[in-house]
């Protein structure tokens, strides 16, 4: 069976809805989840501890070399971009930020386009600037679904506008549909 | 997606990296055989689009020219680097390791992989501040001579090193970072003084071996470009290098979880991923 992947990305106003998102979620989603949010490496934050105990599943920030598996929600470690192998595992890279950001969600996106090709869903939600625009359109090129949050229910909607204008999306969802979308995957 | 297939998507597949890669091992013995396939593709495809070359005139590049084989060479590494990055880790370094070096009457140090040599000078200006640096003797060492030879001058930016000053700050130093380096125009010239102890040359974690025996061992942000194997072969390499009871210092997303050997180590800082050799 095709390896399939859920990838979650935004940045200011971002992860405040993908959170509540997660936490609302009665049951585990079945397949690996990627969370891609940019924060700032020196408040080195322990969100993904605090995280597990509200959540219904496995979370951690995603290690090096480590086997991407089903199930379990993964978050990219601040400072550093999280690429994927073409033995679907992880590996980080330390170069140059990209979009000003590192992670950079273009650089994830870019990454597990090229490896999950059609079994890949990406949704970029709200953020303050036009990171994940780029990678959204290259998941849509190698055939993967492709989702951004309404502008109009964003806090800061740079981030799916810049998406919308690249026309990277597949459509574009509110919070609501988004939700509905993600449950039928648990 | 049928009306996108005929796009070019990403310039180069797995499969020519693969040709790439036996290109650069057979033609001029550079094995990056180990190296993880995102980065070192990501790498690739930088360097094809700065230079606008498609894959065929790539590969005509690195077979019939000389001076480009070197260049390739150099832009494949990842090379980003700071002073005091993870402040920390430098912390722990002081509290956790300088004791133990403090009873050797002359420490060793190796810094693998040290780039522009930012770690180096890091480490330098904490061995000072111990009192440690005049017996102590750092080298640095990396695959890439062109960074080498920036590391060798011990110039950087003058706007980066106001930056690293807020790193060195969180060390909790004795001094200023100011009190290190001569500004003059954009330009901080690090103080010759701890250049005195150092020394920078050229050394490949893939096919050089033990050239000395060192009390600490700093690896830090390379073992995330090496794939398991290598990662193996390269942490053998350090743990040969080690003397009993050495250091071994990671970066910050570096550990020992897939080392066959990581028994022959003792944690001494889990957070910091630093280690010390006891089998
Ligand atoms: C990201 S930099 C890390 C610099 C510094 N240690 C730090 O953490 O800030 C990685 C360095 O490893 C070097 N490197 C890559 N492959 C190597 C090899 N086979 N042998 C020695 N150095 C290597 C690169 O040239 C680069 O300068």
């Amino acid at each position: 069976m095709a390896r399939k992947i859920l990838l979650l990305a935004g940045s200011a106003g971002g992860f405040s809805v993908i959170l509540n998102i997660l936490k609302s979620l009665e049951r585990p989603i079945l397949i690996p989840v990627i969370v891609i949010v940019h924060r700032n490496p020196k408040y080195a934050s322990s969100i993904e501890d605090t995280l597990s105990k509200a959540l219904v599943q496995k979370i951690k920030t995603a290690d090096d070399k480590e086997a991407i598996e089903d199930g379990t929600i993964y978050f990219a470690p601040a400072g550093y971009h999280l690429l994927v192998e073409p033995d679907y595992s992880f590996s980080l890279d330390i170069s140059e930020p990209v979009q000003y950001s590192r992670p950079s969600i273009d650089v994830t996106f870019e990454s597990v386009a090229e490896i999950y090709k059609e079994n890949c869903t990406a949704i970029l939600f709200s953020g303050a600037n036009q990171d994940g625009a780029q990678g959204l359109l290259m998941i849509k090129r190698y055939g993967g679904k492709t989702f951004v949050q309404d502008p109009a229910t964003a806090e800061v909607p740079i981030m799916p506008e810049a998406a919308i204008q690249l026309d990277a999306q597949e459509r574009i969802l509110n919070i609501q549909e988004i939700k509905d979308y993600i449950k039928q995957l648990t | 997606m049928a009306e996108l297939t005929d796009k070019i998507v990403a310039m180069i597949s797995f499969e020519e990296l693969e040709e790439i890669i036996d290109v650069v091992k057979n033609l001029h013995g550079y094995d990056v055989s180990g190296y993880t396939r995102a980065s070192l593709k990501r790498r690739v495809t930088r360097i094809m689009e700065l230079n606008k070359l498609n894959l065929q005139e790539l590969k005509s590049n690195l077979i019939n020219q000389p001076g480009f084989s070197t260049y390739f060479l150099q832009e494949i590494t990842v090379n980003v680097t700071e002073m005091f990055r993870d402040p920390e880790f430098y912390k722990a370094v002081k509290t956790d390791v300088f004791p133990y070096l403090a009873t050797y009457p002359h420490i060793k140090l190796w810094s693998a992989g040290c780039s522009t040599g930012e770690e180096v000078y890091s480490l330098a200006i904490l061995l000072e501040e111990a009192n440690l640096y005049q017996r102590a003797f750092i080298y640095g060492t990396d695959i890439n001579g062109k960074v080498l030879e920036k590391a060798k001058r011990g110039i950087y930016s003058l706007a980066k090193v106001k930056e690293y000053s807020e790193n060195f700050i969180k060390t909790e130093p004795k001094n200023s970072l100011s009190e290190y380096y001569t500004a003059m125009y954009n330009a901080a010239t690090i103080n010759n003084s701890l250049k005195k102890n150092v020394l920078f040359s050229m050394h490949s974690l893939v096919s050089d071996g033990v050239f000395n025996e060192f009390q600490l061992i700093t690896c830090r942000n390379v073992l995330i470009y090496f794939d398991t194997e290598l990662q193996n072969k390269v942490l053998d390499l350090f743990y040969h290098s080690l003397c009993h009871l050495g250091f071994l210092c990671l970066g910050a997303k570096e550990s020992l979880i897939n080392y066959k050997d990581a028994a022959k180590f003792k944690i001494v800082n889990k957070k910091q991923n630093i280690y010390q050799k006891i089998g």
